[in-house]
């Protein structure tokens, strides 16, 4: 369809008047590189350790439920607790990432941990979280081969591991972030709160079709904690 | 999607006297509004974010091909395709095209309000493949072969009792003896309904809020995480987005999205706000061996540089319509197409043309409500008094309202002779309603007098009072 | 207050056709307040209509027309001052881009916006009115009309007035902003739409239990009061500026001779 394309350009050109294209774009393509920020909300500007709080509050507020442990050693021993408190199976699906797989799992023998991408048959999953964004309780998750994206949206219930160094107060410092990580990924998804629909009388429900539940454990790594 | 927009005051006379919309409507006011007053007065920088909003959407209008060909090259880049679309026929004609590659039978949808303007259900179903509609109320709708009344709560309209009937009737498998009182009993049923359909779908088609040049990213920002499942599972992903969708850089995307979903529903974020780039890499686990973005134009281009520009800021939030009063009495079908409400009435003559669509401009006070709270300062009763003009100047006006208004600039440009009429008329009419004080019904103004009295005038002019008076002129 | 008669400000007063027309004693009102905030009022004779209701249906042609005529006659007045949000804004915020292809008239459209005012608002933020001397008995709420309200940003300067007439209780009127449904022709083109609006602002009025309403738009004021009265409504409807004016002795907005 390049007819098309050829169209739909030239009455674009067309509509802005004569010109040299090149001269005027220049400052399109300045602005391109220098990537400028918009204003960023004042409720970011503080320390990391408020950061974190902050995130804390804002995702409990958006029905994520938060459990703050000291160090990676205590995650299996927090997961294992969380899904017997809410009567899930000791089953994990687990992103096949370096981070996770290093958790001390063999301290809960009873939990059983797989790793791959989910196909639908899965309760809980867990995963990583590239970076979380304080502004408004937001993880911030990176698809790759360590996180496949469908451990995010079809299981029941999503676990995520996230260090509390990870958390950033803007979606902003996020992406400052992610483009030093490399080449942009298949999918960046920005989860606030378990899945939501208040498509029937405007009533809120939980678990449309994304998990029902979103549960995060916080690894407090950060500085001075 | 067939228009009913020319027959605008008989869906509006109806809409007014139907219980369960009204109810809806009622139950919209109290959230909606509600929700988005708490949101903005709990970030104080909202009105400066709209101003940038509206500034990188300038910036990008100025510079479109720019970005355009960027968001195109960025997307080759990644293993995507972007097929550039003039028509909505072309569009049609290049997703079944790409569906046909993998002989898909079955697609599931992303709630897309290009896929409604384009009307592709009806054409894959036409070409013997099922779309199926995962947002919640957009399957709601598709059950009721309905099309959407609101922007992003296509369902607004439907009463629970509606929904459950919708769902006993279609979810035949299941027994017909099971309770569908309450929004959890529904929300779960079509949650098990539409699992297997996510994971059965060849192709995922998904609208997009925003498509990044820096990137060649598109973005899609849900609740419910149907687009991301509809993306995610099937061997292609097609995203249905229009030409001024397009943003230069994260960051921009960034400060529109903060004033996006607060606009909207009153959340400060969405549940899930999902930047994709291209097909699934070598090394990932899962994702769409295809990425193709269908870019359309209908009309878009034709308004650059028009006095109608200003409408190709809109990120289709929503806010508008849920503060119309307009909107608020009638609801959305009453507009007759895809985009309802006061951006509805301005996008809707565009996109059909004025004589399809001349209700819609019209039935506005000019309130100004909308353009209070667009989140990308769209002065949208200026853009709709543009569309009056352009129908006057076709001559499209009806001859009595036209008449009247003839009769009144031509005495209005005659002082003296608007001076003397008038003194006689209100006279008469002063004398006739002196002692009740107010009309029942007056000849010619039956609009008027079939809901409230008219009230009498005093009986002689404020210009002929103050002559009396010796007042200073 | 003393003042020297050089000092004192010339106000055109812009009558509004539905003042000149349906009552005249609210623009009798205004003359008082403009007068009591020190200024001398003079009404130019050639003014009938500020071109709304042309504008509105896109009629660009008679508007400009009507424009130009407004213009001339108010060109020689300090400020221009109207009882009316919507005629105000219409001057204010319109005329300007009337004239785009012609820019001697839209230097002259500018320069008259730059002086035009709604009354309350000009009393309040021009003329630093605090307060008024008058008395009023009875409660009162007070709907905010879209074009004061939005194009000129009146809101607080009538109820900041309003609690300084002696007497008076001020009551908020849930949903104050929303529009009435009057919108010019539009009531008469969509007439069960506007219906149903000036059917749910009049229920938010009598649910305030206000035996008085007061508005500074004489068309929201005549829709409200028509949908009142067929109603069977108590609730007397008067324009704010008669009731800051202590000009409340004549009937309300369509009440009989004998007040009823």
């Amino acid at each position: 369809m390049s007819a098309a394309r050829e169209q739909i350009l030239a009455t674009i050109r067309r509509a802005r008047g004569a010109g040299d294209d090149a001269t005027f774009h220049a400052a399109a393509e300045q602005r391109l590189q220098r990537r400028p920020r918009g204003t960023i909300p004042a409720r970011v500007d503080r320390a990391p350790a408020a950061l974190v709080d902050l995130f804390v509050e804002q995702a409990r507020a958006l029905s994520a439920t938060v459990d703050r442990v000291a160090s990676a050693a205590d995650v299996p021993a927090a997961v294992a607790d969380f899904l017997a408190r809410e009567n899930l199976p000791a089953t994990l699906r687990a992103a096949p990432s370096p981070e996770i797989e290093a958790l001390p799992w063999q301290d809960r023998p009873a939990l059983t941990v797989t790793y791959g991408r989910s196909d639908g048959q899965d309760e809980v999953s867990l995963t990583p979280a590239f970076a979380a964004v304080a502004e408004t309780g937001t993880l911030m998750l990176r698809s790759g081969p360590g996180h496949p994206t469908t451990l995010n949206f079809l299981p029941d219930t999503h676990i995520v591991v996230l260090r509390a160094s990870r958390v950033v107060g803007s979606y902003e410092a996020g992406w400052a972030w992610l483009r030093d990580a490399g080449a942009m990924p298949r999918a960046v998804n920005f989860v606030s709160g378990p899945s939501r629909t208040a498509d029937i009388e405007q009533t809120i429900q939980l678990g449309a079709h994304g998990p029902r539940r979103l549960h995060i454990v916080l690894v407090e790594d950060g500085d001075g904690r | 999607m067939e228009a009913t927009s020319r027959t605008f005051k008989d869906n509006a006379r109806r809409a007014l006297v139907e219980p369960d919309l009204q109810q809806a409507l009622a139950r919209m006011k109290a959230g909606f509004v509600v929700n988005r007053a708490a949101a903005v007065a709990r970030l104080p920088e909202f009105d400066a974010l709209r101003d940038e909003a509206r500034a990188i959407k300038n910036h990008t209008l100025a510079h479109l091909d720019f970005y355009l060909e960027r968001f195109e090259q960025a997307v080759t880049a990644q293993g995507g395709h972007v097929h550039w679309c003039r028509t909505a026929e072309e569009a049609r004609r290049t997703i079944l095209e790409i569906c046909r590659s993998v002989d898909a039978k079955m697609v599931t949808k992303g709630k897309s309000m290009i896929g409604e303007e384009i009307a592709i259900n009806d054409y894959l179903a036409a070409n013997g493949i099922t779309p199926v509609e995962t947002d919640l109320g957009e399957y709601i709708i598709q059950l009721r072969h309905e099309p959407p009344s609101h922007i992003i709560a296509p369902a607004i309209h439907v009463t629970k009792k509606q929904v459950a009937d919708s769902f006993y009737a279609a979810h035949t498998n299941l027994d017909a003896a099971r309770k569908l009182e309450e929004p959890r009993a529904l929300v779960d049923e079509a949650r098990a309904m539409l699992r297997q359909r996510y994971l059965d779908a060849d192709v995922g088609i998904t609208g997009a809020n925003f498509l990044i040049a820096e990137t060649g990213s598109t973005v899609i920002v849900t609740n419910e995480g149907n687009g991301d499942l509809t993306q995610t599972l099937p061997k292609i992903h097609i995203v249905t987005a229009s030409l001024e969708k397009v943003v230069p850089t994260l960051e921009d995307a960034s400060t529109i999205l903060r004033v996006l979903a607060r606009s909207a529903t009153g959340q400060e974020f969405s549940a899930y706000t999902t930047f994709s780039t291209g097909p699934r890499r070598a090394e990932d686990l899962d994702g769409p061996g295809q990425f193709h973005v269908v870019l359309l134009d209908n009309g878009r281009s034709a308004l650059l540089g028009t006095e109608l520009q200003d409408i190709l800021r809109c990120i289709r939030c929503g806010a508008c319509m849920n503060h119309c009063p307009v909107y608020g009495a009638v609801g959305g079908h009453a507009y007759g197409w895809v985009y309802p409400g006061p951006m509805g009435a301005v996008l809707t003559p565009t996109l059909i043309g004025v004589e399809e669509a001349s209700d819609l401009p019209n039935a506005s006070t000019f309130c100004g409500r909308c353009e209070e709270v667009c989140p990308m300062r769209i002065p949208l009763p200026k853009l709709m008094r543009h569309y009056r003009e352009r129908a006057f100047d076709k001559g499209l006006t009806p001859p009595l309202p036209r008449l009247a208004l003839a009769l009144w600039a031509f005495l209005a440009r005659r002082p003296r002779l608007y001076q003397a009429l008038t003194a006689i008329k209100v006279r008469v009419l002063g004398a006739l309603g002196r002692k009740r004080g107010r009309f029942h019904a007056i000849p010619f103004a039956g609009g008027w007098t079939r809901h409230r009295d008219m009230p009498a005038p005093e009986g002689r002019t404020f210009q002929r009072l103050w002559d009396e008076a010796g007042g200073a002129r | 207050m003393a003042s020297n008669a050089a000092d004192k400000p010339r106000v055109g007063l812009f009558v509004t056709c539905l003042v000149d027309l349906f009552r005249p004693s609210v623009g009798f009102a205004a003359v008082k307040l403009l007068e009591l905030s020190g200024c001398s009022v003079a009404v130019p004779r050639l003014q009938t209509c500020c071109g709304q209701p042309a504008h509105n249906s896109g009629d660009r042609k008679d508007t400009r027309i009507l424009a130009r005529q407004v213009i001339d006659a108010f060109e020689a007045y300090d400020y221009v001052v109207a009882p009316s949000g919507s005629c105000a804004g219409m001057i204010r915020e319109h005329y300007p881009a009337l004239f785009d292809d012609d820019p001697e008239t839209a230097h002259r459209a500018h320069a008259l916006a730059r002086r035009t005012y709604e009354l309350v608002s000009f009393l309040r933020d021009v003329r630093g009115m605090e307060r008024v001397d008058a008395r009023f008995a009875g409660t009162v709420t007070y709907h905010d009309s879209c074009s004061g309200l939005r194009e000129l940003s009146v809101k607080e300067q009538p109820r900041r007035l309003l609690r300084s007439v002696a007497g008076l209780e001020l009551v908020e009127l849930p949903g104050a902003e929303t529009c009435c449904g009057f919108g010019g022709t539009f009531c008469v083109k969509y007439p069960e739409i506007s219906n149903r609006m000036v059917e749910d602002k009049a229920q938010a009025i009598e649910d305030t239990g206000a035996g008085t309403l007061l508005a500074g738009d004489l068309g929201c004021l005549l829709n409200m009061a028509g949908k009142l009265k067929r109603r069977g409504a108590a609730v007397r409807v008067r324009h704010v500026a008669e009731v800051l004016a202590g000009m409340t002795d004549g009937p309300a907005i369509g009440d009989g001779a004998d007040g009823g």
